[in-house]
């Protein structure tokens, strides 16, 4: 298993000069892939312009939405912005898909809720149809977005949680995979949050979590309390998905702060 | 702190309980709406497992609990005049009034207040008074309704209808008895709680119990109706009746367990936050498990400020929530089996026993050969058709008219598969899925098939016709993607409707390409049978062109093709007689059938049952349980075994011998799907995989 770390695009405070250095930092660092989250109505940095600028100043290391919003942008737009990071970055970029979460999102964008994993499904359609050349994953924990996974996708984007839930996805994602009749087996990437540092640093990540999944009502202080706030959480974390079968597992920062890939990267090291 | 728990049940008790004895004490009060020795329902189960949860919680009340417990290892089935027994499974019951008398004694020897006829309405104002607000008050609960925007509680009635009796005849074992009326079948858990009594819960579909009457008769009639019923088994004994009544029994579910009411945390505990149907028998259980993860949350964060209180719900419902979702599927699977338990009468009473046992997926055939070797070497044998030494039923022979298999498992490619199955294999050019498609339409399809027959031995050819999902891409990078207009060739399907967005346009067939297709089908399985095929399946599955004749979504004819099932089946049905007619009599007919469409507005899972039953008097042997893929955005529901419940339906609801998929990744799984009735092959995933994953 690889181990990615998230490109901070919607902590509080990101600015220009601290992705890129992140992104510096990663391209050196023991990381497999730089990812970004998508947001609309929210305080954030668009992924696919973060990737972009990740893209201009790394290497190595793989690019890539964990996940996009899809239906948030037309079938056209999406593929237009993912070709173009994927160009940027001369192939080194997954584009993963969802459907997020957030019904304000929808709203800010004009897109009919209602048809959110439809729209989805068709521009993974138009994508495949015109050749997209990048690896596709596909998010989302409902049946149809296995299906939407094993019909259009090269592998599963899960949303975080405990390692065991991890486990409990990648078997339906299989199933579904095997019940397309496709062959081989789908790629698997897991993700999680941490932030560490002193307790200030922790309690700024629990707060930015709490604020970021403020819509989920109380189960914001579920994924608050998750967050993996010391070395020994990460190296637990860690084992439980590589002993799931996890092929690249995100770590996702809570706080802007550069030093924070730093100490990940002393942990995983 | 201050903690105000609603509803002294064994929950709420056993909350109050485990907090007092905490280091750091609390003020705890318990508030009730009935008198202290009221109480519904008889005996409540536990299994060995709680049993250890408790000792180790509260040792005092532990020991009291256990002294009165009936204890048993068996359960018994009555059916169809015989009784089998199945032993190993160890659990214990106490009659639900006693449990809550010793709990009451303990909470108060440890300082907890008890106030009984307490109606409590206005939970803003106790949440005033206190620190934590707990919601133990069962699944109507009032807590919960305070503060419904954040808990949002869902609720959905799950099988049959159901009454709750106690009976002063003593079983000495778990006993399930079924009785057919003239109404349909009735069934009773009962179970022996102490040394007086028993739990006698009859249970029936509610089309039965309307039939019966049963919805309006008074509490004395039901009674005698279900003595009467049951007589055989009562023997003389009462039915004893607690203000009992016939129910559905509602699955509960809240999005969060924990929520704030005024400024004050607030969690629900046992039925409050949830429910598992009572034919798993967890309720009490899951309700004291419960408190002990809360009170242990407790010891962990503190409850000294409100973050840590708060901290303290977060990690009780982390714990909790994923354990009791378990249950709930389980709980799930087992009122569905009940529901429909009616559709197993023509089980030999082995097989009908193994089924139930297994009802709710979590004991396999491995699990039950632990617990009780010589019930499932019993099974094992009469699978076996009576052979003294018997295999275990995935390596059990099947004979399918002149085929026979050597195992029961179906694989894609040579080696330990008894039965190997072609991907789908086109009758005609214009029939391919992709243009790598396998075909049987000229003499060197016949050649290349001969040789797969010589490696493979027994080999089932999968025939078919793309329809509407024909002229895609190959599946590497994904499935359904159309070629570009310049590689593709044009589609044939009941109407023109493309599968999606930037899917081609088909044609709506007419008389000639119906025909047409019908005489290849016919052709592709004469040369099936040239090449030595011991098996030919039709396709009428995943949305290719017979699929999408079948289902609503697919085929908007208004010919005699389409509109009802029947309309809808006519084409289908009369390529499987055209090949059945030009068969050989020793070859096996089977169909892929595709019995939900798992979309609104589609096939359902009682079309399914309907179809597969038409196909079977049409000289079908053999069908190949599938379900979706009709249309792109269908709503499956993936697991393990995902397929075995409806593979039931159909085997047991059109009695016809089924083939499941459905991700079966062990042989123990196979093992109990076949040996419960559920199916009679099953294809194994892991034929086609490495045996061993390397460790880097």
């Amino acid at each position: 298993m690889e181990i990615g770390v998230g490109l901070p695009n919607t902590t509080p405070g990101a600015t220009g000069a601290l992705l890129t250095e992140w992104a510096r930092r990663a391209d050196t660092g023991p990381f497999g892939s730089l990812a970004v989250l998508d947001r609309l109505a929210y305080d954030s940095i668009e992924p696919f312009a973060a990737l972009a600028a990740a893209a201009a100043v790394t290497d190595r290391i793989r690019l890539a939405t964990m996940i996009a919003i899809g239906p948030l942008r037309s079938a056209a737009l999406l593929a237009k912005q993912a070709e173009s990071v994927h160009r940027l970055a001369d192939g080194r970029f997954t584009l993963g898909l969802g459907i997020g979460a957030r019904r304000d999102d929808y709203t800010a964008s004009g897109t009919d809720h209602r048809r959110r994993g439809a729209l989805l499904s068709e521009q993974l359609a138009r994508l495949r149809g015109d050749d997209y050349p990048g690896e596709i994953l596909v998010g989302g924990s409902s049946g149809p977005a296995y299906a939407r996974m094993a019909r259009y996708g090269d592998g599963y984007a899960h949303g975080g949680g405990p390692p065991r839930a991890f486990a409990s996805a990648a078997t339906r994602a299989h199933a579904a995979w095997r019940d397309l009749g496709r062959p081989g087996r789908p790629r698997q990437w897991g993700q999680g949050y941490f932030a560490l540092g002193d307790d200030d640093t922790a309690r700024a990540g629990g707060d930015y979590l709490r604020d970021y999944y403020a819509f989920t009502g109380p189960f914001a202080e579920t994924i608050a309390s998750a967050n993996l706030t010391s070395g020994r959480a990460i190296k637990d974390f860690v084992r439980g998905y590589a002993a799931e079968g996890c092929e690249m597992l995100v770590l996702l920062p809570t706080v802007s702060d550069v030093d924070q890939i730093d100490r990940l990267a002393e942990v995983i090291g | 702190m201050r903690v105000t728990i609603v509803g002294a049940g064994p929950a709420g008790l056993y909350l109050g309980i485990l907090l007092a004895k905490a280091e750091q004490p609390h003020e705890i009060t318990v508030l009730e709406r009935n008198p202290a020795d009221a109480t519904f329902g008889w005996g409540v189960v536990f299994s060995e497992e709680t049993l250890g949860s408790l000792r180790d919680a509260d040792y005092a009340s532990y020991l009291e609990i256990t002294d009165t417990f009936a204890r048993w290892d068996a359960i018994d089935i009555s059916y169809r005049d015989t009784v089998l027994r199945s032993r190993g499974h160890a659990f214990s019951a106490i009659a639900r009034k006693r449990l809550l008398a010793i709990l009451q004694r303990r909470a108060a020897e440890l300082g907890v207040k008890q106030r009984f006829d307490v109606e409590v309405d206005d939970i803003g104002a106790l949440c005033a008074d206190t620190d934590l607000m707990v919601g133990a008050d069962g699944v109507h609960s009032v807590v919960r309704q305070a503060a419904d925007g954040t808990f949002r509680p869902t609720s959905t009635p799950q099988g049959g209808t159901y009454i709750w009796y106690g009976t002063d005849l003593v079983f000495d074992a778990f006993r399930f008895v079924f009785a057919e009326s003239e109404h349909g079948l009735f069934q009773v858990h009962g179970y022996p709680f102490d040394e007086h009594a028993s739990t006698f819960i009859v249970e029936c579909p509610e089309p039965t119990w309307r039939k019966a009457g049963l919805d309006q008769m008074s509490e004395t009639d039901s009674i005698a109706f279900c003595e009467r019923l049951f007589a055989d088994e009562l023997n003389g004994h009462r039915l004893l009746s607690n203000k009992s009544a016939w129910l559905r029994f509602p699955l509960l579910r809240n999005r969060s367990w924990h929520a704030r009411i005024t400024d004050t945390p607030v969690a629900l505990l046992g039925d409050a936050a949830h429910t598992a149907h009572f034919t798993i028998g967890s309720g009490t259980k899951l309700a004291m498990e419960d408190a002990i993860a809360l009170a242990a949350a407790f010891v962990r964060h503190g409850s000294d400020s409100t973050a840590a209180i708060d901290a303290a719900l977060v990690q009780y419902e982390r714990e909790r929530k994923p354990v009791v979702e378990r249950f709930q599927q389980a709980a799930t699977d087992s009122a569905e089996y009940f529901a429909r338990v009616n559709q197993h009468t023509h089980l030999a009473p082995p097989q009908f026993a193994f089924n139930l046992l297994t009802r709710s997926g979590r004991i396999s055939h491995a699990n039950l050969a632990q617990r009780d070797a010589d019930f499932v070497r019993a099974v094992d044998v009469w699978f076996a058709a009576g052979h003294a030494v018997a295999p275990p039923p995935a390596f059990t022979p099947l004979t399918l008219r002149g085929l026979r298999l050597t195992n029961r498992m179906v694989g894609t490619a040579p080696g330990d598969a008894g039965l190997v199955l072609t991907p789908l294999t086109a009758v005609t050019p214009g029939g391919q899925v992709s243009p790598g498609s396998p075909t049987l339409c000229a003499d060197a399809d016949v050649a290349r098939l001969r040789a797969a027959v010589a490696e493979c031995g027994a080999l089932g050819v999968l025939l078919g016709h793309a329809g509407r999902k024909g002229a895609t891409r190959n599946r590497e990078r994904g499935v359904d993607i159309p070629l570009p207009d310049a590689g593709a060739w044009p589609l044939l399907a009941p109407s023109p409707l493309p599968f999606g967005p930037v899917s081609q346009t088909p044609k709506a067939m007419d008389a000639d390409d119906l025909a047409e297709v019908t005489d290849a089908f016919v052709a592709a399985a004469v040369r099936a049978t040239e090449a030595g095929c011991g098996l030919v399946m039709i396709d009428c599955g995943h949305g290719y062109l017979l699929a999408s004749f079948l289902s609503p979504l697919t085929n908007h004819r208004d010919d005699e093709y389409g509109g009802t099932l029947d309309g809808r089946l006519r084409f289908p049905l009369g390529v499987v007689r055209a090949v059945r007619a030009a068969l050989p009599d020793d070859v096996p007919l089977g169909v892929r059938l595709t019995v939900t469409d798992w979309a609104r507005g589609g096939l359902t899972a009682e079309d399914g049952v309907t179809a597969a039953s038409a196909f079977a008097e049409a000289g079908v042997d053999l069908v190949h349980v599938v379900a979706g893929q009709t249309v792109a955005e269908g709503t499956p529901e993936y697991r393990r075994g995902y397929l075995n419940t409806l593979s039931d339906q159909v085997r047991n609801g059109a009695r016809v011998p089924t083939l499941v998929d459905g991700h079966l990744t062990t042989v123990d799984e196979i093992n109990t799907v076949l040996a419960a009735g559920r199916a009679d092959l099953c294809v194994a995933e892991f034929l086609d995989q490495p045996a061993v994953r390397s460790a880097a």
